[in-house]
């Protein structure tokens, strides 16, 4: 199909907070990699978007609040919003059908329900390790 | 496993000549479906209840026979455990990776409850060193004091002392949240990487030293700030944030979180980088 000529494209509006939107720096231009983090690791969650999965998941536990989980944000690999998951030592990365939104608190609130998910999977690659090396 | 790949030429530092490849295939194509059963737990963990309690005196055990004992009294179901005369032994209840609530009924040597992964701890007493060092989940609640290299290099969830610790409390943490209802020794939060330190009394010297990032809030004086240790405006979200952690830790309910100082990283530590081996290779 012939593409019609003269239409203009549409502006891609630049949202603050947006996943690896963040502008590079001269240095990190020469170098051709990024320095430190892309998004604020050190943000503390707001617990008023907290998920019912996590409400369950903190009540299963015995905690009192998200423990861990404080920890975990949406981060990206390869231009692809993703979680880090510390057990596996890799990058958990979203599915295109979660849609995500354009703050960091509601993204990480998926992330960390998308987390523990894959975490306490039996699919997770450290019950294969564990079948192979377990040693008592 | 990852694999070399060579690329074409990309960024400066590889048109100078000083690397021409990459790490690939670090990323694990592992595919499981974010909709599947409900669960909460480990795969192979022990299913406890915390209503079943249990009291295990280890008084004539070695370390590494009231562990195992630990191990077993978790496979039975047992959901809770009162652990009798721990009489500062170390390296009491490691690994750990079940939820579980633990109480100690005195006082730990070094390394107790180190590389653990969710319990709920209470020790009745004191700890030496490096209590629940590289802690992953769960929650440590320490009534009296701790030793040196408290909660070193934890990774996640609470550790709390009610009294004072030692030096370097929080070295090279890399997440989690430790709380100190006293004071805190020199060194504290050296070279931590992430996470969050709340100290509600004073503080040593060389507070901070060489940390790469995380955040550490202080109620008492400050000794001396370390390498690249700086103030940091305290927000709303910090204030609610602290008053909520320190109701979970069940001291300070009083305490005026508006007072207290934030400290950050400089990120002055920030530039490593591939072109800087030849940079200061240059400089000398």
């Amino acid at each position: 199909m012939v593409k019609k000529k003269g239409k203009k494209l549409a502006k891609v509006k630049e949202v603050k907070g947006q996943l690896g939107k963040k502008k590079e720096t001269a240095r990190e231009k020469m170098i051709g990699q990024s320095i430190g983090y892309r998004y604020d690791v050190n943000l503390l969650p707001d617990y008023s978007k907290i998920t019912p999965f996590l409400k369950k998941y903190i009540e299963a536990m015995g905690w009192d609040d998200l423990n861990w989980l404080e920890d975990v944000h949406m981060g990206y690999e390869e231009d692809r919003p993703a979680v880090f998951c510390r057990n596996a030592n890799g990058w958990v990365t979203i599915p295109s059908s979660i849609k995500l939104p354009n703050n960091q608190q509601d993204r990480d609130m998926i992330a960390r329900e998308l987390l523990v998910k894959f975490q306490m999977s039996p699919k997770h690659p450290l019950v294969d390790l564990k079948k192979a090396y377990l040693k008592f | 496993m990852a694999n070399i790949k060579t690329v074409s030429k990309k960024s400066k530092a590889q048109s100078m000549g000083m690397h021409t490849e990459v790490l690939t295939g670090r990323t694990q194509q592992k595919f499981f479906n974010p909709d599947e059963a409900e669960n909460f737990y480990y795969f192979g963990t022990y299913d406890v209840d915390f209503n079943q309690r249990t009291d295990l005196d280890v008084k004539d055990m070695t370390a590494a026979e009231a562990n195992k004992e630990i191990d077993n009294l978790m496979s039975e179901g047992y959901g809770t455990i009162v652990i009798k005369n721990p009489q500062g032994k170390h390296s009491l209840g490691v690994g750990i990776l079940n939820k579980l609530n633990l109480i100690f009924e005195g006082s730990l040597g070094y390394f107790g409850m180190g590389s653990c992964d969710g319990p709920t701890v209470r020790i009745n007493g004191r700890v030496g060193w490096s209590c629940a060092e590289n802690l992953m989940a769960g929650k440590v609640v320490i009534e009296k004091n701790a030793g040196s290299c408290f909660g070193a290099a934890i990774r996640g969830g609470d550790l709390i002392c009610k009294g004072s610790v030692g030096a370097r409390t929080g070295i090279d943490m890399k997440g989690g949240t430790i709380i100190i209802g006293g004071d805190a020794g020199a060194f504290t939060g050296f070279m931590m990487q992430r996470g969050r330190i709340i100290i509600l009394g004073d503080v040593g010297i060389n507070l901070g030293d060489s940390m790469y990032d995380g955040t550490i809030f202080i109620g008492g004086k400050i000794g001396s700030y370390g390498s690249d240790a700086v103030d940091s405006d305290l927000t709303s979200n910090d204030q609610d944030w602290l008053r909520r952690k320190l109701k979970v830790a069940e001291i300070g309910e009083n305490f005026d979180v508006s007072k207290m100082k934030k400290v950050v990283a400089g990120k002055k530590l920030w530039n490593y980088d591939n072109l800087e081996p030849t940079e200061k290779k240059g400089a000398i």
